[in-house]
């Protein structure tokens, strides 16, 4: 039987979520708190980030684990880069992490890109040796040490609010709202679908497979640095530790959400609303005071779980 | 021998979800004789084995093999009471051996170690007693398809199998491959087994026929001596009408030439390729399997690149490097596995319609789904594509509609020349008629066509002029008034 699809992805997983929000607020009546719902926005801000930069790898097939590494080496180089000018303005702060992120991005990305399009290395060796190489770039810049240092403005992206909203949602937001777009109603966005479809029908329709590819990792590059840049900011510190078994909530609010690891399907709504639910299910086992290891053992069985009704999806 | 009746099927029924697949079908199967079984998609065929061999169970009626009652709940079953089927997907694991494959679930044992040397020495006997020229210790992935095939009734002979089933045999094969399989069927009538035999080449019918069933809408029309029927005679029980000049050959002009290839070659696939395409023409590229003419098309198509010589699009230099530019000068490849290499199964039909249009219509980056959506439905609606709408997956409908999918897309691309593989391969009659259709209004408003085709009645049928190609390169090119099928056959075989 098949699940039904509305504009909110699988009805499967919203009842799911809705399900999981009852229990939870069950348990814990804090859950329901607007301060505890701010709470779960910020925390899955710095994920929704890494998401959705793997959505796009995913969509076209490929993988890429390399992003919490990549992530935690622009939140040690942007942080280290700051630290030669005294204090500046917030925004300014702001720009230069952007900036930064792209060219991390574009060079972690990039070299992603090439091992997997000109050398034909699988995504998930090439995105491993990335994993490998941008962690230990990170220790080798920072000798194991986290970059502290850094004037309070440095905070503001990721402690600041705008009104009632966090910065950080706020990005979230913007980023989640411009992958949909590019997704859902750019040409690109229809290619991504294409290659993650059949790559060879992609090539015979004129498309340049390897154009696309490079833009997908690119993308991975710069929203996972851009994550560390955040992470950063809301520690006002560069960690170069940090960041490690991120890919897992990654590819877990992804494929859970409905982006099928195959390639070729899903869209950014999966991708919310699986952020959501793992969002909703670590707050609430905290709330509840499920400990933190705990809580890693849980998030492996979601995955598996998710992948595995993936599957039977797809077969049906 | 005397025949014997190996299998009764009497009033099988089988209905699925708002369709009655089987409507109490009986026909008899007897040992020793060849029964074709024809229809057009949809017409039940499939089910049919499908019941046979055990993957399904029938709703009403009964089967009996050699007077006994039988009624698979599996396929295990029906492989044990002596039934198998050779798919046209076929069942082999690549990377194994011929002999792994033979053995494969009742591999010979002493101990826990298996016994290779025996297991060879057996599947050798087999392939021996089949006069198959075959290494039992060849691996899967390294033999020809023709080669797999025979590899497959080598495994139904090792299970003793009296009954074999043979879904479309022949489709990807050559014409000697095709000689060296009804050997080979031959052999087994000798040896009493019976064989049901499902095609859509009615021409290799009276070849290696005894008997044919015709089915239509799950309902069996007429079981028929092969020697009391004819070409004509089947087409018209499988689609319940006449049908005349199969292939219209319309009488029209050609013109100017807008391809002009020189010279072309490419290592390993073909050499020194020259040949022109006029304007409204429809020009047969025939040959046998490997000849080179899939890889031709891909090449002027830009999909792979040419090592030497010139490709000129009216009178320009374009040697392409990448389809993209292909279409942009107005060309579209029909490849020849539409699944694998034409569709995006998982996507509808207007995703793949619009696919190499999209940036042609799009606004700043933007797709332009108005565009897309009222070009979908056009399509539909001239090529009528049976579908029950332009968002429905592609993955459900038949052979026949996707490939009218894929010629959409290109006639939704404004192409001018179109580069056809195999185009109706694994397709009903009555599609094929509405592709030849097609192709005709298209060459008629001026567009020009291209077809590699390994049905030699349809290239003589529908073809202006014919090349044909032997090993990479053109041995002949010959006007379709000049050419027959044992011509082409000659060029496509002996040695100069």
């Amino acid at each position: 039987m098949k699940l039904g699809k509305n504009k909110l992805g699988d009805y499967g997983l919203l009842l799911t979520f809705i399900v999981i929000c009852i229990f939870v607020s069950i348990m814990t009546p804090k859950f329901l708190l607007p301060q505890n719902i701010r709470n779960i926005m910020t925390q899955i801000s710095i994920n929704a980030l890494l998401a959705t930069g793997m959505s796009f790898v995913i969509l076209t097939g490929g993988i890429d684990i390399g992003v919490g590494s990549v992530a935690a080496l622009a939140g040690v180089l942007i942080p280290g880069f700051c630290k030669y000018f005294s204090e500046l303005s917030p925004l300014s702060y702001v720009l230069i992490g952007l900036l930064g992120s792209i060219i991390i991005g574009v060079i972690c990305g990039g070299f992603n890109a090439i091992a997997i399009t000109k050398f034909n290395v699988h995504p998930f060796i090439a995105t491993l040796g990335m994993l490998s190489i941008a962690r230990g770039l990170a220790y080798v810049y920072t000798g194991g040490k986290p970059v502290f240092g850094l004037p309070d403005s440095f905070g503001w992206l990721g402690q600041g609010y705008i009104g009632p909203i966090p910065v950080l949602v706020i990005v979230m937001i913007l980023i989640l709202a411009i992958a949909h777009v590019i997704l859902d109603k750019t040409v690109p966005g229809r290619y991504i679908y294409a290659v993650g479809s059949n790559e060879e029908v992609a090539k015979l329709n004129g498309i340049k497979v390897h154009r696309i590819k490079f833009m997908v990792y690119i993308i991975s590059g710069i929203l996972s640095a851009l994550a560390g840049v955040c992470l950063s900011s809301k520690l006002v510190s560069g960690q170069p530790m940090i960041g490690s078994g991120y890919e897992l909530n990654a590819i877990a609010a992804a494929v859970m959400g409905g982006i099928s690891m195959s390639g070729g399907k899903g869209k950014i709504i999966n991708t919310i609303m699986g952020l959501l639910t793992i969002g909703v299910i670590n707050n609430g086992m905290s709330l509840i005071g499920v400990s933190s290891y705990w809580q890693t053992v849980v998030m492996g069985f979601i995955i598996v779980g998710a992948v595995s009704i993936d599957q039977y999806k797809k077969a049906q | 021998m005397p025949k014997q009746n190996l299998l009764k099927i009497r009033n099988v029924s089988k209905s699925f979800p708002g369709v009655k697949a089987l409507d109490a079908v009986s026909l008899e199967i007897y040992s020793g004789e060849v029964h074709v079984i024809i229809g057009e998609n949809g017409a039940g065929k499939s089910t049919l084995i499908k019941i046979i061999s055990g993957v399904y169970q029938n709703d009403d009626g009964e089967l009996r093999l050699k007077g006994k009652l039988v009624h698979f709940t599996d396929p295990q079953q029906a492989i044990k009471a002596g039934i198998s089927v050779i798919h046209q997907e076929l069942s082999l694991v690549p990377d194994l051996t011929v002999a792994d494959n033979i053995f494969l679930g009742r591999e010979l044992i002493k101990g826990k170690f298996l016994e290779k040397k025996e297991m060879n020495q057996k599947t050798q006997e087999i392939l021996t007693s089949l006069d198959l020229d075959i290494n039992p210790e060849e691996k899967i992935r390294n033999l020809s398809t023709a080669k797999k095939q025979m590899v497959e009734i080598a495994r139904s002979v090792s299970w003793n199998s009296s009954l074999v089933i043979m879904d479309e045999p022949t489709s990807s094969l050559a014409k000697h491959e095709v000689d060296s399989l009804f050997k080979i069927i031959r052999k087994l009538k000798s040896e009493n087994v019976g064989i049901i035999y499902i095609s859509h080449r009615l021409q290799e019918i009276p070849e290696i026929g005894d008997k044919v069933t015709v089915l239509r809408d799950g309902v069996l029309i007429k079981t028929l001596p092969v020697i009391e029927t004819n070409e004509a005679k089947l087409v018209s029980l499988m689609v319940g009408r006449q049908i005349n000049n199969y292939y219209h050959r319309e009488n029209k002009k050609t013109g100017k030439i807008v391809l002009k290839v020189e010279s072309i070659t490419r290592k390993s696939h073909f050499k020194d390729i020259s040949f022109n395409l006029r304007k409204g023409e429809i020009l047969g590229i025939a040959g046998l399997i490997g000849a080179g003419r899939t890889e031709l098309l891909r090449s002027i198509f830009g999909a792979d690149k040419i090592e030497n010589g010139s490709i000129f699009l009216n009178g320009k230099l374009t040697n392409f490097s990448h389809p993209v530019q292909a279409i942009h000068h107005k060309i579209g490849l029909v490849p020849e596995e539409r699944r694998s290499q034409g569709l995006m199964l998982n996507k509808s039909m207007r995703e793949n319609v619009s696919l190499p249009s999209l940036n042609i219509h799009a606004k700043k980056g933007f797709v332009d789904k108005l565009w897309e959506i009222k070009a979908s439905e056009d399509y539909k609606k001239k090529l009528q594509v049976k579908t029950p709408s332009i968002e429905t997956t592609l993955k459900s409908l038949s052979g026949g509609n996707q490939q009218k999918v894929i010629i959409a897309r290109w006639l939704a691309a404004d192409s001018k020349i179109l580069l056809l593989d195999e185009p109706t391969r694994g397709i009903d009659v009555n599609a094929k008629a509405e592709i030849y259709h097609l192709m005709n209004d298209f060459t008629k408003s001026g567009g020009s066509i291209l077809m590699v085709s390994s049905e030699l009645p349809e290239i003589l049928g529908i073809a202006d002029r014919i090349i044909v190609m032997r090993e990479g390169i053109i041995t002949g090119i010959l006007d379709h008034r000049e050419a027959s099928e044992e011509k082409i056959m000659t060029l496509a075989t002996l040695d100069k």
